[in-house]
């Protein structure tokens, strides 16, 4: 099977073989129409979200609604950051996120290259005990690191967000990477080793450097998944102080406190907030995403 | 031939207790199995404090009392037999976590497939719609609850609005009991529908040979005939992965429920996940949290091992004998 970089490729070039044979057909003016429609579908509630984001706390319940804002409100975002710890919020998920993705990064690549590379007893039944790992729910672990948290003092920090990630990040990243590795020549090693590099050196400055699509990509779903994390913000934070976005997000919408006005245009100002940064990372590195997806999915 | 043979083994019984313990044959391999070790560590204690260590200490708990301090007591299969038998929200919970799934499964499957076919053509542009499609499934659950809630909203969202339009008049949707399921299929059915199911789809459909497409045109195999008997069969496995991520993730539903609706109205979207989260941290009761989640987990690798099963019956791997 193709390589994830050229899996990608494949993807981008749908179908180019039959291009010449494709004309403007009934069938492919539905197909086209169809697309069309599904976009708006898919789109329109974001489209909803920013416009209700920018109209006035009245306007937003007005019957029947207006499409646009009378006058687009911009400072319903500012008044977000002002009634709400919302920059705290996200310098919180900054933080998570950050050293979060750098744990993922390190551990679970050096993981990788142990499966892709080293033969030693008991490899293969960790590789599957790892992958069975994946089809495990949250709850099974959570009421026990729960308690274990507890012990060692760090429920209401940040702690039981970032730390879990520093070693080896998740079955999910060591399957990519090492499918990544698996899919470089081992003689690139080799050469090396007879040129007098160590192990480390070897997986530093040779695999790493070719392996930055799919480190990229590691990164990014660690991104996404650290951002919008929801269950663990909820078990183990209780102080809006220490809040990341996410929590932060779903404090707000409950918050008494917020409730004198009616609060939904900045709720829906908060929530754009919420999602941009997951939008522009995509946009961002979109190929990396796709890229991602089908080595994983391909090779599994 | 022989001497060759006696050397092997003279070398074989030369080598020591830990070359072996490491299944290596040279001093070469042994160095190699070594640092292979090392360079699992963070994994291997990962594993041991995270997962496998948590989920036996679950087992433990699901025979005690444990309230999350002090002490826990041996209570036998108390836990147990109280969900079986006296918890009024155990069974519902459960048989919605089933409806929801058996909707959410196979319509996000058959969806997901559907939009793979119509991205996979070649027209100028065709990336743009993959993105469409593709960022719903980026939102953060808790933004895409939020979201959803004010467009289902009863009175002044799009949603009733637009039903308004052709004469129908919507239901209350998050905030009716008999309503309340099938928005919540909805959301998530939008938010997973254009995501990774749809680009393994993508991946595995570009996959099949553009011989056996050709060959089975000049058979005279019209469109359909060669969707159903040349590129089902050929992207079955792909199926059959999506298929068992797609039956996990929606036996694990939660933070849509849990944000949109606290799982009312009337427990209407009371989901097995948010149970086991109230038991065990709204009110500490961890031991029997603990049964709740290995009842969860023996419900996903029962689930999981008949999908495998039963696989073998349509799933095609090729060049694999059949």
């Amino acid at each position: 099977m193709a390589t994830g970089e050229a899996a990608l490729a494949d993807l981008d070039r749908s179908g180019t073989q039959s291009r010449a044979l494709t004309r403007l057909t009934v069938g492919s003016a539905i197909g086209l129409f169809s697309l069309i429609v599904l976009s708006v579908v898919f789109i329109f509630p974001f489209f909803w979200t920013v416009t209700s984001s920018l109209k006035q706390p009245y306007e937003i319940f007005n019957f029947p609604p207006t499409v646009f804002p009378s006058v687009p409100q911009w400072k319903n975002y500012a008044t977000v950051f002002e009634i709400a710890p919302f920059a705290r919020w996200i310098l919180n998920s900054v933080f998570v996120v950050v050293v979060g993705t750098l744990g993922v990064v390190f551990t679970s690549s050096i993981v990788a290259y142990s499966f892709a590379r080293f033969k030693y007893r008991g490899r293969d039944v960790i590789f599957l005990l790892t992958l069975g790992t994946m089809m495990l729910p949250a709850q099974i672990t959570l009421i026990p690191q729960y308690v274990l948290f507890s012990k060692m003092g760090w429920i209401n920090t940040l702690y039981p967000l970032w730390v879990p990630l520093w070693f080896g990040g998740g079955a999910f990243y060591i399957f990519l990477l090492r499918q990544f590795f698996l899919s470089l020549p081992r003689e690139l090693d080799e050469a090396a080793l007879i040129d007098g590099a160590g192990y480390f050196r070897i997986f530093w400055t040779i695999l790493m450097p070719l392996s930055v699509p799919a480190l990229a990509t590691v990164m990014i779903i660690s991104f996404i998944g650290s951002w919008g994390d929801f269950l663990s913000p909820l078990i183990y934070l209780n102080s809006p102080d220490i809040f990341t976005i996410a929590m932060g997000l779903f404090f707000f919408q409950n918050d008494p406190d917020l409730g004198g006005i009616p609060t939904q245009h900045l709720l829906m100002a908060a929530s754009v907030m919420t999602v941009i940064p997951c939008v522009v990372l995509f946009f961002a590195m979109q190929r990396y995403f796709i890229q991602g997806v089908v080595l994983a999915g391909i090779k599994g | 031939m022989t001497i060759a043979a006696t050397d092997l083994v003279g070398r074989r019984k030369q080598l020591s207790w830990y070359a072996r313990l490491v299944g290596a044959e040279s001093p070469l391999e042994v160095r190699q199995a070594i640092y292979g070790y090392v360079f699992l560590i963070p994994w291997i204690l990962g594993l041991i404090i995270f997962i496998v260590g948590p989920i036996l200490a679950c087992l433990y708990f699901s025979f005690t009392d444990f309230e999350g301090v002090g002490v826990p007591h041996y209570v036998g299969l108390a836990n147990y037999v109280k969900a079986f038998t006296g918890d009024d929200l155990f069974w519902p919970s459960l048989g919605r976590t089933f409806e929801y799934s058996v909707i959410v499964v196979p319509v996000g499957l058959v969806a997901s497939l559907l939009l793979a076919v119509l991205l996979n053509r070649a027209i100028k542009g065709i990336s743009v719609f993959r993105t469409f499609f593709f960022i719903p499934s980026l939102t953060p659950p808790v933004a895409l609850a939020i979201l959803w809630v004010w467009l289902f909203h009863p009175s002044v969202g799009p949603i009733n609005l637009a039903l308004k339009w052709v004469g129908i008049q919507g239901p209350a949707w998050l905030e009716s009991a008999q309503w309340a399921l099938p928005a919540i299929i909805i959301i998530n059915l939008w938010a997973s529908v254009g995501g990774n199911t749809m680009i393994i789809f993508l991946a595995g459909l570009q996959g099949v040979p553009q011989e056996f497409m050709e060959a089975a045109e000049i058979d005279g195999a019209g469109r359909w005939a060669k969707f159903r008997h040349v590129t089902l069969p050929m992207i079955s496995p792909t199926f059959l992965f999506n298929l068992i991520l797609g039956v996990i993730g929606a036996l694990k539903v939660f933070t849509t429920a849990f944000v949109a609706t606290k799982g009312g109205p009337q427990y209407a979207t009371w989901f097995f996940a948010l149970h086991i989260y109230q038991q065990a941290f709204a009110y500490f009761r961890m031991g029997y949290g603990s049964a709740l989640s290995w009842i969860f987990v023996v419900v996903l690798v029962v689930f999981t091992y008949f999908q495998l099963v039963f696989s073998k019956r349509w799933v095609y791997y090729g060049g694999e004998g059949d």
